[in-house]
């Protein structure tokens, strides 16, 4: 299995585990402190994770749109260079090259990639995605 | 009764016509003339003229400010807002402010990054994207509300457009995209700059395929090339914009002095290529620094105001 499908298939794992746990413990402190910790640890090594709060890894063939210089969350903007490297970093291939090819080689989310994704909320930078998606906002 | 165009480039393309629009160059001026001025060699030949937001990151005379000016002197403006200056904030307020001076036409770009220009030690802000910048412009024109649900004491009348650039990687993606912009409320498009027939008209083609044949209006973006060492220059520094090797080759051919000719020329045959083809609704001429180019590119290719009614 290649790793983009591999990727995709920790994702599918940790959605089911977590659906469970979140629900109940999502606003526990301990249990914050313990997701946010552990999204850090495991994110920023695997995708340069910038900690946003709005993962949306699975849309985006597993390429972190954080790591996109002008942090766009929809898209390639129109600046890519003809061998598909970034506008803004040269030496960088862009982004959401990446994530529309690797979007291809996922199984289930391979058409997410043209949903249209809302604008990023700045106030929940640094917070556990995890719990963002799959508790009630509310409650942390 | 459906309801009444809300501008008249909104007109024109609701009705099928074929639609020149033009790219003004902002001056480095601090009087009005010189807009004024590059604006109305323009008007003659075009529907709308287009009002870049700063473009390549280098401060230029305001949009808005420049959109009010055209209107002053009976032009129809097409303000571009881009994403690296404003946020969500600034945004909504200056398209409440550009409505009420009498600006319809907005189009929404990501816009270049702060790097390519003569400030790249500014902060970008890049707030939002150009898919969130058009959703968030839908949501004042179509809820009467900010994003925050804060109220307006009406629904502002927008005719609101997006960019493409089938010209860069990834090719296939880029007619998705439109799809996707225009969800998020873009109802006409005008491209890159267009050298490379053949990648349009693939683009093209992939584009009436997803849209059962029935794309939303799009304005094919061209342009003179001056001389061969302006098309390099521009290669190399505007970003987005593809100049194939065999278009500077083209015009290369010729001595520096002819060289201005000879792109005219390359633009001339470029807009015939392009503008029957289905799924063209009219073409968008930007003649960076030499609007004295577009009258010939216009009247050359048969797209004189009477002609193109007829």
């Amino acid at each position: 299995m290649n790793k983009v499908r591999s990727l995709e298939t920790t994702y599918l794992f940790c959605l089911k585990v977590l659906s469970g746990i979140i629900p109940v413990l999502g606003n526990k402190r301990p249990f914050i402190w313990f997701m946010v910790t552990s999204e850090k640890a495991l994110k920023k090594p695997l995708f340069g994770c910038q900690m946003c709060g709005q993962c949306i890894l699975h849309s985006t063939g597993m390429v972190c749109p954080m790591g996109c210089p002008k942090t766009l969350r929809n898209g390639p903007c129109g600046g890519v260079r003809n061998d598909g490297s970034c506008e803004i970093k040269p030496n960088m291939k862009c982004v959401w090259v990446r994530a529309w090819n690797n979007s291809h080689q996922m199984a289930v989310f391979y058409e997410s990639i043209q949903e249209i994704q809302p604008q990023l909320d700045h106030s929940l930078s640094g917070t556990s995605a995890w719990i963002n998606e799959l508790g009630t906002k509310n409650d942390s | 009764m459906t309801p009444k165009p809300v501008s008249d480039l909104a007109r024109r393309l609701e009705q099928g016509l074929f639609t020149v629009t033009a790219e003004v160059t902002l001056p480095d001026s601090i009087e009005k003339n010189a807009l004024v001025e590059s604006a109305k060699m323009l008007e003659p030949y075009c529907d709308a003229i287009n009002i870049p937001d700063s473009t390549g990151a280098v401060p230029h005379f305001s949009n808005i400010a420049a959109a009010a000016i055209l209107i002053e002197n009976d032009m129809e403006p097409i303000i571009q807002f881009s994403c690296r200056d404003r946020n969500r904030i600034a945004v909504q307020a200056d398209v409440i402010g550009a409505h009420a001076i009498g600006i319809r036409n907005i189009f929404c770009v990501t816009g270049d990054g702060v790097q390519t220009g003569d400030h790249p030690e500014a902060k970008p802000v890049f707030d939002l994207d150009s898919v969130t910048l058009l959703t968030t412009i839908n949501h004042l024109k179509t809820r009467g509300k900010f994003l925050s649900g804060r109220e307006l004491d009406a629904k502002p009348n927008l005719y609101l457009g997006a960019a493409v650039n089938p010209f860069v990687p990834p090719f296939e993606e880029r007619a998705l995209r439109v799809l996707k912009k225009h969800k998020a409320g873009a109802s006409f498009f005008q491209t890159q700059y267009c050298f490379d027939i053949e990648r349009f008209k693939s683009f093209l083609d992939r584009l009436l395929g997803l849209t059962k044949g029935t794309p939303p209006p799009l304005l094919v973006g061209v342009g003179p090339l001056k001389s061969a060492r302006f098309a390099r220059w521009l290669r190399e520094n505007v970003p987005g914009v593809a100049v194939p090797d065999y278009v500077i080759e083209k015009i290369e051919k010729y001595p520096r002095k002819e060289q201005q000719k000879a792109g005219v020329e390359a633009c001339i045959e470029i807009v015939d290529a392009v503008k029957a083809l289905t799924g063209v609704a009219g073409i968008h001429v930007m003649a960076y620094k030499w609007e004295s180019s577009v009258p010939e590119i216009v009247e050359a290719t048969g797209l004189s105001k009477p002609e193109r009614d007829n």
